[in-house]
């Protein structure tokens, strides 16, 4: 028992109403109840949050980098899902 | 095949595209990291100890609330870095145990004492100062975690700058005997705190590498010279002096010249022979040992409620 670290947690700060929560680092505690506690004094000691979630870093599952071409590469040539791709009349306003 | 890898991975770099844990990286770069990292983390958790042995001597309640809160911050620095350092692959255990075990090194400036209050006045001006200094370009550093771990760190550190440089403008302002004290302080700490920046350009043989890979943007000497210069300006506001006759800007270089370096006394610390290693070490690992039943304890009653759950839940 001794000589087992406390699991890995991954915190994410929802910084205010509205906003996501966003992803900021990792820390150790034996459960969720501790992880957020910690997490609060590690990464909210200047009001950063309104809203803390844990998770445990092993259920993260990762895409791979070295995967990434093949991964995206669906969405490389469709330059005609962003508005930039269409080219209209200077008059048109308000689209 | 390795030599690909190895020249996609410069070729980020020369880009300024980060590289994240998961990325492929050059083994060396990959220790490189760990080592400075987990140094750098040791640093923060050890500098707790040399004002932690102020706080409860503060001189009032507004400077106790202040170093507590500094303390208090410094824990987190060390724990933002070591978390950053475990995404390469090291654990938390196998960094406290290189602490512990004298392998890895922390910074030398916290192997020594803090012998009165204007200390923590010094600490904050100087030790915090040279900190800044070396931190502000990690924040561009190569490696993400690392990257951002340096942000959260420098926003955070500039008030530990600031209230020390207040606490020795305070008593720059005071009695003959609070202006001594000031000035004993600045004098033990000065050239300790121009060490921080490490040995010379041309005994600092990982530089070049360093700065390759981006894990560093300025050299030593570089920093160490722009500190000089921005000590030199505000020592001037405190009234006080710079322990070194030597110091005089000099207008063709366009920067202060200062004294030479005791480095036989930097090196002497550095390997274990500083006033406070033993010390600093010893309570550290005082810390470790007597907090192991607390760790026990919290793993214990974790796993009994997850036991509890199960049953519930069937």
């Amino acid at each position: 028992m001794s000589n087992t670290e406390w699991p890995l947690w991954e915190v994410f700060i929802r910084s205010k109403q509205g906003l996501d929560h966003k992803h900021v680092g990792s820390l150790h505690a034996a459960d969720a109840q501790m992880a957020i506690e910690n997490a609060r004094d590690v990464y909210t000691r200047r009001m950063e949050g309104v809203s803390i979630w844990v998770v445990e870093s092993k259920y993260v599952h990762a895409s791979n980098p070295a995967e990434a071409g093949a991964l995206y590469d669906p969405a490389n040539d469709k330059a005609y899902r962003h508005p930039t791709f269409y080219h209209l009349p200077d008059e048109v306003k308000h689209m | 095949m390795e030599r690909d890898f190895e020249e996609i991975f410069q070729d980020k770099i020369d880009q300024e595209i980060k590289i994240e844990p998961k990325d492929w990286m050059p083994e060396k770069y990959r220790q490189t990291l760990i080592r400075q990292i987990s140094q750098h983390a040791h640093s923060e958790i050890v500098g707790m100890l040399p004002e932690g042995n102020w706080i409860t001597r503060a001189p009032n309640l507004r400077r106790k609330a202040i170093l507590i809160a500094k303390v208090q911050d410094e824990a987190g620095h060390g724990l933002y870095l070591y978390s950053a350092a475990e995404t390469l692959g090291i654990t938390r255990d196998e960094m406290y145990a290189q602490l512990h075990s004298g392998k890895a090194k922390y910074s030398s400036i916290f192997n020594y004492p803090t012998l009165s209050w204007a200390d923590i006045g010094a600490i904050g001006w100087l030790v915090d100062g040279a900190a800044i200094m070396n931190q502000v370009p990690l924040c561009r550093s190569s490696f993400g975690p690392y990257a951002r771990a340096m942000v959260r760190v420098c926003k955070e550190e500039s008030f530990h700058q600031r209230q020390g440089f207040e606490i020795l403008l305070t008593l720059g302002k005071g009695t003959e005997a609070q202006k001594r004290m000031a000035q004993d302080a600045i004098n033990r700490w000065w050239w300790p705190s121009i060490m921080m920046f490490g040995p010379t350009d041309d005994e600092s043989p990982n530089t070049i590498q360093s700065m390759k890979w981006k894990i560093k943007r300025f050299t030593n000497d570089e920093l160490r010279q722009k500190f000089v210069d921005v000590c030199a300006e505000q020592i001037k506001i405190l009234g006080l002096t710079i322990p070194d006759k030597d110091l005089k800007w000099n207008e063709s270089t366009g920067h202060y010249d200062f004294g030479k370096i005791n480095w036989d006394e930097f090196w002497q610390v550095v390997q274990g022979n500083g006033p406070c290693n033993k010390q600093r070490l010893e309570t550290r690992k005082k810390a470790w040992e007597e907090g192991a039943w607390v760790r026990e304890a919290a793993s214990a009653y974790a796993e009994k409620r997850k036991q509890k759950q199960v049953v519930t839940a069937a």
